[in-house]
């Protein structure tokens, strides 16, 4: 088992720092984006969403460790599901009730 | 595991070791997935009611921009420290795994004390539970969200109390990454609290 | 004083009622009667430290089938009583306000007390023995699904003599379910009972997918894994995706009961419809993932006495996989009457791309059956009549996807037949056939054949005498959950006939449960390790499996594999024992159960101080669980020398 740890791929301070930026950008730009009224809004309603669903790859990729889990097929297939049944009860209820 | 001993070194012996960690942390990523789906029902419910205010106040007259970009940042750091705890776990040193975990408590202790505090001026102000279906679907998205914070902060009290009495071992090791992650996780849903509802709120 | 205590206990139990103080009587004296057993017997220690406490995947399913067939006999009874009222016009046999709480608490049972329960009998008595596991992923987790299921399932069932029985509905449709309408405990009741077990479903889902994932015998690829494991796996998927969906909309629900929030309400910019939306969005994938174990069973069944291996494997198991994302699409059919008539048009079509793959299944089995050597042993024959029952289901599940049509047939007798035509004819028989299957191999001991021959008829016969007519009354316009109706209706004689159908299927249950005590009594333990000449893992150990399953992991190379190995004379293993690690016993999933228990009582009658005092409990159990680190040991190898020597295991 010891060695078999030896072999995955570590993670290292400097992804968690990069994760770490790159997610209070992430967060800074659509704050201020809103707070200013800068955009219209069809096109600010897309950037704000946009931003948040980057955060989310962000997180995953850089501090939730999936890359190095050995069972990550299994885990981005239940992921991809799982945004798909996300999708439906979000935007489907959404449809469903808006009549 | 320690009272094995011979058995293990022979690799043919796989049945030993379906590897207990990593298919308990497989299991804790499922459940994470099943969660998900909890958190977009509420979210849901939020777009659904979102604009029945039913005569009572509204998500711009209600919010504060200061606080909850508060709540925003601290969350965001506090995923940032527990992930430098689980780099200790790596390098295998207990004391750098428990000091940044006690920092992601404290932060996470004053987020929830922050979010108390907004709820609290909110229904001071006359807007509760009852008061409109928009103020429903807000208090239980945000405070179910809220409730799974405070359990993580107990869970993880509870892990570095384990860490400081048995250091890292194959279980111990386990369970940080296993609150580790479901501290990202929590942030994750955060982040679309923050998007959804104020951000959104306050346009 | 004296007076306050009379009002309370008034309101506290349900009073009044012949059929509630009967109810009460026997309750009592049942408790009576199993105190004094185990008392006598000295069997309590036994009970705790052989059942209550253990983590092993085979007793826990022994336990859940104990669970759902009392279950299926409360729920078979308040159809009776139904079927009783309805039997005549003008009866007043059960006024309506208890009608009410009767089709109620049917449904409710039927669905998540009796067929949920049976699934996860199944799983637990077969996944880990088919896929060569010495028990699941998380043995504790399991008995906590278990313990929780159970004691939700009191929790509900005790809302028959204490405090009132809810009334809104097999799924508590809102606002009629809001306290505006339904004061008290009864709809609290439903809310807890199902949160509760709602809580196992999910640790199951979870349990038994990771199970299959990843706790195979070496050499099993997916690709050849039994088809009922298939089966399972999709149904978990369905459950760890769709049983947050019920968490959330009865929490929902209760926030708007006890801290009045207004999601449903018809003040306060709430929306009922929006309750119906939720509730069908798990609905229908839940009634998807209690249907596909059964196909898993009659895949297995199928092949076993077909002597051949199941036909068209891939298309099986992509079948399997499409109907559980697909059922996650078609949730608006269920309220078609309600909806716009865009969404209606789209979702009248994913509900008929669900029935192809269903289809797909069907025709699968019958070639399989196709120049088979068809054998009739009881399994085969539930899956026989299994196929044309479920045919016609499917038939009117169709014609009720038409929209258009469907503002005709909804909410009539034609819709009732329609699903009992797919739950009793697909899931029931599906899971009567698997346990009729794997009996032997979990008992030790086969059932007495003749008998169950009688409760297969009887079933049978029962079950179209039942709703053949309902179809008939839907035309003629009878409405659902009506409590009595005219002469001048013209119903009277298919109501009557239908009435019939359902006493010959109680009567069925009676053969069963005969048939079950008569083979206690005379054990017949010829051949149990391997009665129907079977094909796959399960089968190559013997009855009942030691705890530990397989003294030695099998390799597996064929799909099929223990037919394989027969075939090739392959089945000697060498006995090159190693220590097994094994999961202890453990009281904690039973008191955290309890916990959860107390929980629910205090927030049913909205004692807020007893509802925290379960959380603590519950709270606590966690938090005990987490910090105890001794949790495995380790069989030594002569004492696993010893067992297989007993039970002439690995031939
Ligand atoms: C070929 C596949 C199927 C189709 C096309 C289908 C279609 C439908 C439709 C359109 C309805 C709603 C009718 C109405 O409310 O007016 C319905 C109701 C129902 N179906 Fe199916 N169905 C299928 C299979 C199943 C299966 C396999 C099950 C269960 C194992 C099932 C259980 C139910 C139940 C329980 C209801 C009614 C629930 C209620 O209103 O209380 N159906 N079905
Ligand atoms: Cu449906």
């Amino acid at each position: 088992m010891t060695t078999e740890k030896h072999t995955e791929h570590h993670s290292s301070f400097q992804s968690y720092v990069t994760g770490f930026l790159f997610s209070i950008v992430l967060t800074i730009i659509p704050l201020v984006l809103v707070l200013n009224d800068m955009l219209e809004n069809p096109l600010l309603l897309v950037i704000i969403l946009l931003a948040a669903c980057f955060q989310f790859v962000i997180q995953i990729y850089y501090f939730m460790h999936l890359r190095e889990n050995k069972n990550r097929g299994y885990i981005v297939l239940a992921l991809i599901v799982g945004i798909i049944i996300v999708v439906t009860v979000v935007g489907g209820s959404a449809w469903v009730m808006n009549f | 595991m320690s009272q094995s001993t011979a058995g293990k070194i022979d690799h043919h012996n796989e049945e030993e070791h379906h590897d207990t960690s990593s298919i308990k942390i497989f299991g804790f990523w499922i459940f994470l997935i099943s969660d998900l789906i909890l958190f977009s029902v509420l979210f849901a419910t939020y777009v659904v009611l979102r604009t029945r205010y039913s005569g009572g106040p509204t998500g711009a007259e209600l919010f504060e921009v200061p606080i909850f970009v508060a709540e925003t940042f601290i969350l965001l750091t506090s995923s940032f420290t527990s992930g430098l705890a689980t780099l200790g776990l790596q390098q295998g040193k207990v004391k750098t795994v428990i000091n940044w975990l006690i920092v992601t408590v404290v932060l996470g202790i004053a987020f929830v004390g922050l979010e108390v505090t907004e709820f609290i001026t909110l229904v001071e102000e006359g807007a509760t539970i009852s008061t409109s279906a928009f103020l429903s679907a807000f208090y239980v998205l945000v405070g179910t969200h809220g409730l799974h914070v405070s359990a993580g902060i107990i869970w993880m009290i509870s892990t570095i109390f384990q860490l400081s009495r048995y250091g890292i071992t194959e279980e111990t090791n386990r369970k940080t990454q296993v609150v580790s992650l479901y501290w990202h996780f929590l942030d994750v849903v955060w982040i679309f609290i923050f998007t959804v509802v104020y951000l959104l709120g306050v346009m | 004083m004296i007076e306050s205590i009379k009002n309370f206990s008034s309101d506290f139990f349900v009073t009044g009622d012949p059929l509630i103080y009967g109810a009460d009587v026997s309750i009592v004296l049942v408790m009576v009667a199993i105190i004094f057993v185990l008392t006598y017997f000295k069997k309590w220690k036994w009970l705790w430290s052989e059942w209550l406490t253990t983590v092993d995947h085979k007793k826990i399913g022994i336990m859940y089938l104990i669970a759902s067939l009392l279950m299926l006999f409360r729920g078979g009874v308040d159809a009776i009583l139904m079927r009783t009222q309805l039997a005549f016009p003008n009866m007043d046999f059960l006024p309506s306000d208890k009608y009410n709480e009767i089709f109620t608490t049917h449904g409710t049972i039927m669905i998540l007390f009796m067929a949920m329960p049976l699934m996860f009998a199944l799983f637990n008595m077969v996944v880990p023995l088919q896929i060569g596991a010495r028990d699941v992923a998380y043995p504790f987790l399991n008995a906590v699904s278990f313990w929780t299921f159970f004691f939700g399932a009191m929790l509900f069932n005790l809302s028959f003599v204490i405090g009132g029985s809810p009334d809104a509905g097999w799924l508590s449709y809102a606002p009629l379910s809001e306290t505006q309408f339904s004061e008290g405990p009864g709809q609290n009741y439903y809310i807890w009972g199902i949160q509760i077990s709602g809580i196992g479903s999910l640790a199951s889902g979870i349990n038994f997918l990771v199970t299959i994932l990843k706790m195979r015998a070496p050499g099993m690829k997916l690709m050849k894994m039994p088809m009922f494991s298939w089966s399972v796996l999709s149904s978990c998927i369905i459950i760890i995706f769709a049983f947050p969906i019920l968490t959330v909309t009865l929490g929902l629900l209760f926030i708007d009961r006890y801290f009045g929030a207004n999601f449903f309400t018809l003040a306060g910019g709430g929306n009922p419809m929006y309750y119906v939306n939720l509730i069908w969005m798990w609905g229908h994938p839940e009634v998807y993932l209690v249907v596909l174990p059964a196909f898993g069973v009659f895949s297995e069944v199928v092949a076993t006495f077909s002597k051949k291996k199941i036909f068209g494997y891939k298309s099986m198991v992509f079948a399997l996989l499409s109907i559980s994302l697909l059922s996650f699409f078609t949730w608006v059919h269920h309220f078609f009457t309600m909806a716009d008539y865009k969404v209606d048009a789209f979702f009248a079509i994913t509900t008929m791309a669900i029935a192809i793959p269903t289809g797909v299944k069907v025709f699968n089995w019958m070639f399989t059956m196709f120049r088979g050597r068809i054998q009739m042993k009881p399994p085969m024959l539930w899956t026989i009549a299994f196929i044309p029952t479920f045919l016609v289901g499917g038939a009117t599940g169709v014609m009720l996807a038409v929209a258009p049509a469907d503002f005709q047939y909804h909410n009539s007798y034609f819709l009732i037949a329609h699903f009992h035509q797919v739950l009793i004819g697909g899931v029931v028989f599906g899971f009567f056939s698997g346990i009729y299957y794997w009996w032997p191999k979990i008992f030790g001991f086969s059932l007495n054949e003749k008998l169950g021959l009688w409760a297969f008829w009887l079933w049978n016969i029962g079950f179209y005498v039942t709703f053949m007519p309902q179809y008939a009354l839907g035309f003629m316009g009878m409405p659902r959950r009506v409590s009595t109706y005219g002469w001048d209706m013209g119903w009277a004689p298919l109501n009557f006939i239908s009435t019939i159908g359902a006493f010959l299927m109680g009567a069925g249950f009676i053969f069963q449960v005969w048939q079950i005590v008569y083979s206690i009594k005379h054990r017949n333990k010829e051949g149990a390790a391997d009665p129907w000449d079977g094909r796959t893992l399960e089968w190559s150990i013997p009855s009942p499996p030691p705890e530990y399953n397989f003294a030695i992991i099998p390799k597996v190379s064929e799909q099929d594999d223990w037919w394989y190995k027969k075939q090739k004379g392959l089945t000697k293993v060498k006995e090159d024992y190693k220590p097994i690690h094994m999961p202890k016993n453990s009281g904690i999933p039973f008191i955290m159960g309890g916990f959860w228990f107390i929980t629910g009582f205090g927030l049913t009658f909205e004692w807020t101080w007893m509802g925290i005092i379960g959380l603590i409990g519950v709270a606590t159990s966690i938090v005990v669980r987490h910090l105890d680190n001794d949790t495995d040991y380790y069989i030594p190898v002569d004492e696993i020398e010893r067992t297989e020597a007993r039970i002439g295991g690995t031939r």
